[in-house]
């Protein structure tokens, strides 16, 4: 009965958002003011009831109710509750189903927060939203209805695939989608702005948190995917270039883009027509994202189900709203008028250069990734493109953003000098060459070289960040209570850029580390055998078989010392899965901060009394995800900024008033 | 600056973006591809010192460790043409003879020395590569049928 209920309220969703989209787009044409209004109850309704939908299909997961295909197909009643509960989106349909439950949630906010907005403004973002949600709800409705029952129920379910049984990846889809979708938001406004053929800086006051939430939860879904890949996959890696983490990181980087390229439209109004153009692409690499990891053009643990239906509907979707609002955009761009004059050495100047090089970078990295399927398609042969193009291309034009991301805060709006910027540098720039000289004298030579320029570009990012923002509160140039009152008093978005910017420096930091001076070992150990590596004793003590409440694992317990001295005991997992018959490393790492010690346990030998082991050591890989934890709280600590809670037009009206904001 | 000249100084700098994008592409391209061969395309082919990727079947009893302890060998076959792999390593958990591998590396001496084994995600799965491959072999069997033999073997 429930998902019946369930079924239906989705159905009424699909209807509600036609009601959310059509009338309020004439009432705007026609300035029909109940017809705008429509909107307003209409997102929240549409909310609600996707609500409903999802918890119902959330109750057939949690009671375990095998008449339901969906059930079926990606759980078992041994399951643990997260499992059971975090499995409802594990699957193909239940993930969509996430999708439009965010979609919703982002178009009722706009329902209720949006009271300042412009009516006709309000009404077609919603209107746009509803149609969004109509293209995803039929897609469900049509391709992959979660709701289906099967007759005869069985009496249990195939599992949820076991390596998705983990409670990292439990919560990287939300994260993610949060942000795919929060994308939405940014793409609505900027057709809204199309079809209304008006772009202020209120607008962009309007565009700016939206983005800034999507972004940050894209940063933590993204830097969630990358540590579970490290910790389960039993490699040791944290990122492979493969196209399915490529999908969600085109977005992220256009969305980086588009959030510094709307700074440029709040504050000068200027860059307007890009900066719609940047919406629209962002969303649009969104939804590309879901149609390359949903349809099964990729084969990866995202691609559910290859149904070559669903992978059509996708593209047709994304084929209307790129290609709709591209249109669009080519026949109302030109209209827009362009604002404030700048100089090339200029914040504004600044801030263009960081869109071509982040276009640019989201360039090499669309073709790498499509680039495969082309010749696929074409059949020109079958190839597969890997980490060493994307070294090759993305990492060129990713360091001069972070070189020229550490500059741009000390450039004024419209003409700058960019000698005494880099002048007040200086204490960033000693700290480039005191970091590089530690490294060569520590590692003897330094390793490779790139790992020199990696570490520079870490200090430089890191201690730049931070001298703009002593800079700022006159650290050490005043007495330390007048710094503080300055710090204080800082606008919080001021706080979450250097937040967010040195943080790029600890992931790089990161990022050099464990790429440059890894020590990887694999050996054939018995229990009572002892390895080396990095200066650390691994000995292997015993192996014992575990009971999982839905697997059986052997565990196997390694000590580790250095110099004689007790370092970790560690307990890497190689766990079976009966249902699914499917065997899952769980590898066991100490993590020091400065350093991990990863050991994975492999397969037996024939006879079963040696395993292969996997150990490595890797030096500075925990300061990738704490600066990835790091650019999102910089990005929610922007968001509580004064002016994003104050509403656009009241804002305007205040500042006329008001001083301006210091050092903006 | 007048607003046309700022327009120009921005396509200028777009453009250069783009070529710049572009020219990094070709490059990196020319030596970063991987191609994928089955055990019979490989016959045809002259792949010298290049990395390639090798997709199949893990013929049925060919898996041995060597006396390291850590080296694997076994055979890809795609049921026309076999060709010897070895690796050095941990292989993935779904690893097992009669399914479908994909392995990356170049032959040294006749031998497929792989530098990595691509891990598979479940049961069912078999790289599209591998299955497209059998099917021009004309052995591809639909992987429901192919489950139920391994579950008779269990």
């Amino acid at each position: 009965m429930i998902p019946e209920l369930g079924h239906y309220a989705l159905v009424l969703a699909l209807f509600v958002a036609l009601v959310q989209s059509v009338p309020p787009l004439v009432g705007a044409a026609t300035r029909n003011t109940a017809w705008m209004n429509v909107a307003v109850p209409a997102a929240i309704a549409q909310m609600m009831l996707v609500l409903i939908a999802y918890g119902a299909l959330t109750w057939a997961h949690v009671v375990s109710d095998f008449s339901v295909l969906n059930v079926v197909q990606n759980s078992h009643s041994a399951k643990p509750m997260l499992y059971k509960v975090s499995g409802v989106w594990g699957n193909h349909e239940g993930s969509m189903m996430l999708w439009i439950v965010m979609l919703t949630i982002f178009g009722a906010a706009v329902a209720v927060f949006g009271r300042n907005l412009p009516p006709t403004l309000k009404a077609r973002v919603l209107a746009v939203q509803g149609l969004i949600g109509v293209g995803f709800l039929l897609f469900i409705l049509i391709t992959s209805n979660p709701f289906i029952r099967v007759v005869p129920a069985p009496l249990d379910g195939n599992d949820l695939n076991p390596l998705l049984q983990d409670p990292g990846l439990a919560f990287h889809p939300p994260f993610l989608y949060a942000g795919y979708v929060g994308f939405s938001m940014a793409f609505s406004f900027a057709v809204a702005a199309l079809i209304e053929g008006r772009v202020d800086p209120a607008w962009a006051r309007w565009v700016r948190p939206w983005t800034l939430a999507a972004w940050s939860t894209l940063t933590m879904g993204i830097a969630m995917g990358s540590w579970w890949a490290y910790y389960e996959l039993g490699w040791g890696g944290w990122w492979y270039w493969d196209p399915v983490e490529n999908a969600s990181f085109m977005p992220w980087l256009a969305g980086t883009a588009l959030l510094h390229s709307a700074i440029v439209v709040e504050k000068r109004d200027a860059l307007k027509s890009w900066t719609i153009l940047l919406s629209i692409v962002t969303f649009s690499l969104s939804l590309m994202g879901t149609f390359l990891v949903r349809s099964g053009i990729l084969t990866s643990v995202h691609a559910f189900a290859v149904d070559p239906k669903r992978g059509i509907f996708i593209l047709v979707l994304l084929a209307i709203a790129t290609g709709g609002s591209l249109l669009l955009y080519s026949l109302r761009a030109p209209s827009l008028k362009a604002g404030g004059l700048f100089a090339p050495i200029s914040r504004e100047g600044a801030l263009v250069l960081n869109n071509l090089l982040l276009s640019t970078a989201t360039a090499t990295v669309f073709i790498g990734t499509l680039y495969p399927l082309f010749l696929d398609i074409m059949k020109l042969g079958k190839v597969s493109v890997g980490a060493p193009f994307f070294n090759a291309t993305f990492v060129p034009v990713a360091i001069p953003v972070v070189i020229a991301m550490v500059v741009g805060p000390y450039l004024s709006w419209k003409r700058a000098d960019l000698g005494s910027a880099l002048t007040r540098l200086w204490v960033a720039g000693v700290a480039v060459v005191i970091a590089v000289a530690i490294t060569a004298y520590v590692k003897a030579g330094g390793g490779p070289l790139m790992a020199l320029v990696g570490i520079a570009l870490a200090a430089w990012a890191f201690v730049g960040s931070l001298v703009e923002f002593a800079d700022r509160i006159a650290l050490f140039r005043t007495s330390f209570r007048n710094s503080w009152n300055r710090a204080v008093h800082l606008p919080r978005s001021a706080w979450g850029m250097t937040i967010a910017h040195a943080s790029i420096g600890l992931s790089i930091l990161g990022m050099t580390g464990t790429s440059a001076w890894q020590t990887e070992s694999i050996t054939s150990m018995k229990p009572g055998d002892q390895t080396s590596v990095a200066g650390y004793e691994f000995h292997f003590d015993s192996v014992g078989l575990v009971n999982g409440p839905n697997f059986k694992a052997e565990r196997g317990i390694f000590t580790v010392t250095k110099d004689g001295r007790p370092i970790a005991t560690l307990e890497p997992e190689r766990r079976s899965y009966s249902t699914t018959r499917m065997t899952t490393t769980e590898s066991a790492i100490h993590t020091t901060v400065f350093s991990d010690l990863y050991v994975a346990l492999g397969d037996p030998t024939q006879n079963g009394t040696a395993w292969i082991v996997r150990i490595y050591h890797h030096p500075l890989v925990p300061w990738i995800w704490i600066g990835g934890v790091g650019m999102m709280l910089g990005g929610l600590v922007s968001l509580t900024d004064r002016r994003f809670r104050i509403g656009a037009p009241e804002r305007r009206r205040a500042a006329g008033k008001s001083a301006p904001l210091p050092a903006e | 600056m007048t607003r046309k000249k700022r327009r120009l100084y921005m396509l200028g700098l777009a453009l250069l973006g783009l070529g710049t994008a572009t020219a990094l592409a070709l490059t990196a391209f020319q030596d970063n591809i991987v191609f994928f061969y089955s055990p019979s395309q490989l016959q045809a082919q002259h792949v010298g010192d290049r990395n390639f990727r090798l997709g199949g079947l893990v013929e049925e009893g060919s898996v041995q460790k060597l006396p390291d302890g850590v080296t694997t060998s076994f055979r890809v076959t795609d049921t026309a043409n076999t060709v010897d792999v070895r690796y050095r390593g941990q292989l993935p958990d779904l690893f097992r003879e009669g399914q479908g591998v994909v392995a990356e590396g170049k032959m040294t001496g006749g031998v497929f020395v792989a530098r990595e084994v691509l891990a598979k995600h479940d049961e069912n799965y078999m790289p599209p590569e591998v299955s497209e491959a059998l099917k021009q072999a004309g052995v591809y069997k639909k992987p429901a049928e192919s489950e139920t033999k391994t579950a008779k073997k269990e």
